[in-house]
């Protein structure tokens, strides 16, 4: 169910990139999409009541086995944050250009490459 | 040359290095970035007929980081270390005078060379995807390098379809980490033996199928190439066609089909659909293009449609032939987007109508790119000939003789329009041509002459490597690939 949510904010995402015509929607719309995989994956690793996956000399193994949340997920989202940072920062200064050279922020406009 | 590591970390290093050391010293860029992407040429080199794994950190393949060397990734590591070398010697005089910046150039080129071979050498799906990240993202800045109006357009474009294709593929990822909670490719192919196919493993192929397409640029997902080839400088342009819808398009997925999911009929038919389409409609649409790079762009289009279609026979001889003509593609693609420079650093200009009689002006530019058409148009001592006869004969032996013969209307319709240029731009003229523009106009500085001449000498002798057939130089190459699944797990695992 909750996996479900995951993907209608994913197609919300892919909505917002291939429909709108403003820039900022645009990469607003690209941010739903990063956030919507990130929620997945982390949903993944995620357990209710879950311990922390580090063993300790006190530890039973039975309950560490079934209830320690899977950290690689966690590790895989702090990267993916990483180069969505980077990716959004590139087409922030994209869109700032464009606005200088086109004095708009509709896509629609900006057409010169087909003239 | 077993430390893989080295194909990542050298350029990345002098990437980093560039702009803390230029201000001070001008020539650095230039200088480091072509003996750089020369000694990792060599290296490339070094791997030939070669296997090994690297285990980052020395932790064991399914928990660790590996790097994966065997024929695929070595021949994949040459294409795209050769255009990585060629583009650099290219770039020396033509960014002088055209752009501004060496210095971030520079930078951004070896990220894009360093994002690449970390794509082809790695065996874990993420960190893939990471290297895919820092190939594109590069990419991006250096396809809007210009920063004019129609610069930034096209890599506003060519930034929001690859995003959502590389989501696509970050969200296939991610689905296949939560079906078999491993991310070594390798063990997720014993787990796919072990469970079966299902439809979490066949949905994230579509998602892969459309994310990777989508960086080869096959048909339906073609948009951004004529726009993103046009806009970005020569040496970029040629980067981006022989080395990057390669490196992260095809051979992610043929590693993939063939390594990972297994090859079937329906993938097969897939392939070769798509590829026929690829090739029909990219070449119709070069026909009416009069922008010298907008043309080469749908020519590009048009063989990879000959790559797809080639590995989509399935059969050995299907493979080496498209394995063949990616090598050939790249080279002659590359030649002539370097051609297309040439005459731009001259002229200034690259629309058709304008041009003209360069021939006579500019003997090196103009002969090489005959040697560019000749190959890729298909006339038999040169490179593209010997790869498009063995796709035509692979075609008819599995069966698709209709295939064979759309590739033969599609080689037509190359050499119908590779004579349009050749007429416009070389020995005839233009309609709106102006003899005094070319009075003064003379041959390209002689590094730029060097990397033409190099990948003309290349293109003409490369058919010579087709001796041998499926058993010849490309004999690894079509072993890795036809070895199916099993092969790979026991490249990795060393069963």
């Amino acid at each position: 169910m909750v996996y479900t949510l995951c993907f209608i904010l994913f197609v919300i995402g892919l909505y917002g990139v291939t429909c709108k015509k403003n820039i900022v929607k645009i990469i607003l719309g690209f941010l739903i999409m990063e956030y919507s995989v990130n929620l997945f994956l982390i949903l993944l690793g995620w357990r209710k009541n879950g311990v922390v996956p580090i063993v300790e000399p006190d530890t039973v193994m039975e309950y560490f086995k079934t209830m320690s949340v899977d950290p690689l997920p966690q590790a895989m989202v702090l990267i993916s944050i990483v180069t969505g940072l980077g990716t959004l920062i590139l087409m922030v200064a994209l869109a700032i250009r464009l606005y200088q050279r086109y004095g708009t922020f509709d896509i629609t406009e900006m057409n010169r490459l087909k003239k | 040359m077993d430390n893989l590591s080295l194909f990542i970390a050298i350029p990345a290093a002098v990437a980093f290095l560039i702009p803390i050391v230029s201000h001070r010293l001008k020539w650095f860029p230039d200088v480091s970035s072509s003996v750089i992407t020369f000694i990792l040429f060599l290296f490339s080199l070094e791997t030939l007929n070669h296997q090994c794994i690297y285990q980052m950190g020395g932790w064991p393949a399914p928990i660790g980081i590996i790097f994966v060397l065997d024929g695929f990734s070595s021949m994949m590591l040459i294409i795209v270390n050769l255009i990585g070398f060629m583009a650099c010697l290219f770039s020396v005089d033509y960014m002088e005078k055209i752009y501004t910046s060496k210095l971030r150039y520079y930078s951004l080129l070896l990220l894009v060379i360093t994002g690449m071979n970390g794509v082809i050498l790695t065996g874990d799906l993420f960190n893939m995807f990471i290297f895919l990240e820092i190939a594109l993202i590069a990419s991006y800045a250096l396809v809007g390098f210009g920063c004019g109006s129609k610069d930034l357009e096209a890599s506003f474009k060519y930034l929001v379809i690859n995003m959502i294709a590389t989501y696509f593929i970050f969200l296939g990822i991610a689905l296949l980490y939560g079906r078999f909670a491993t991310l070594n490719m390798a063990h997720i192919v014993t787990s796919i033996q072990q469970y079966g196919t299902d439809s979490v493993v066949i949905f994230a192929f579509v998602l892969f199928f459309v994310g990777f397409g989508t960086k080869a640029a096959i048909v339906p997902f073609h948009a951004w190439v004529p726009d993103a080839y046009t806009a970005a400088p020569a040496p970029v342009s040629a980067l981006l066609a022989g080395g990057i819808i390669k490196s992260l398009g095809i051979y992610v997925l043929m590693r993939l089909t063939y390594n990972i999911f297994g090859m079937s009929q329906v993938i097969a038919n897939l392939f070769v659909y798509f590829g026929i389409a690829s090739i029909i409609i990219g070449a119709l649409m070069a026909l009416g293009q009069w922008n010298f790079k907008r043309l080469l762009a749908y020519h590009s289009i048009s063989h990879m449609g000959y790559i797809i279609l080639g590995f989509g026979l399935g059969s050995p001889l299907g493979i080496l032939g498209g394995v063949f003509h990616l090598f050939n593609h790249s080279l002659f693609k590359s030649l002539l987007f370097f051609n297309s420079g040439s005459v731009e650093y001259e002229t200034g200009n690259l629309n058709l109508r304008k041009l003209g009689r360069l021939s006579e002006k500019m003997p090196v530019t103009s002969v090489s790119s005959l040697i560019a058409f000749f190959s890729t148009s298909g006339i038999p001592p040169f490179n593209g000939f010997w790869s498009k006869l063995i796709i035509i004969i692979a075609a008819i032996q599995a069966g698709r003789p209709f295939s064979a013969l759309w590739v033969v209307i599609g080689s037509i319709l190359t050499l119908a329009y590779f004579a349009k240029i050749q007429r416009y731009v070389f020995f005839g003229n233009g309609d709106e041509f102006d003899e005094s523009q070319v009075k003064d106009i003379k041959e390209v500085p002689s590094l730029m002459r060097v990397s033409l001449i190099i990948l003309a000498v290349l293109c003409t002798i490369g058919g010579l490597l087709a001796i041998g057939g499926v058993n010849g130089v490309f004999g690894p190459v079509v072993n890795a690939l036809a070895g199916g699944t099993n092969q790979y797990i026991g490249e990795v695992f060393g069963k």
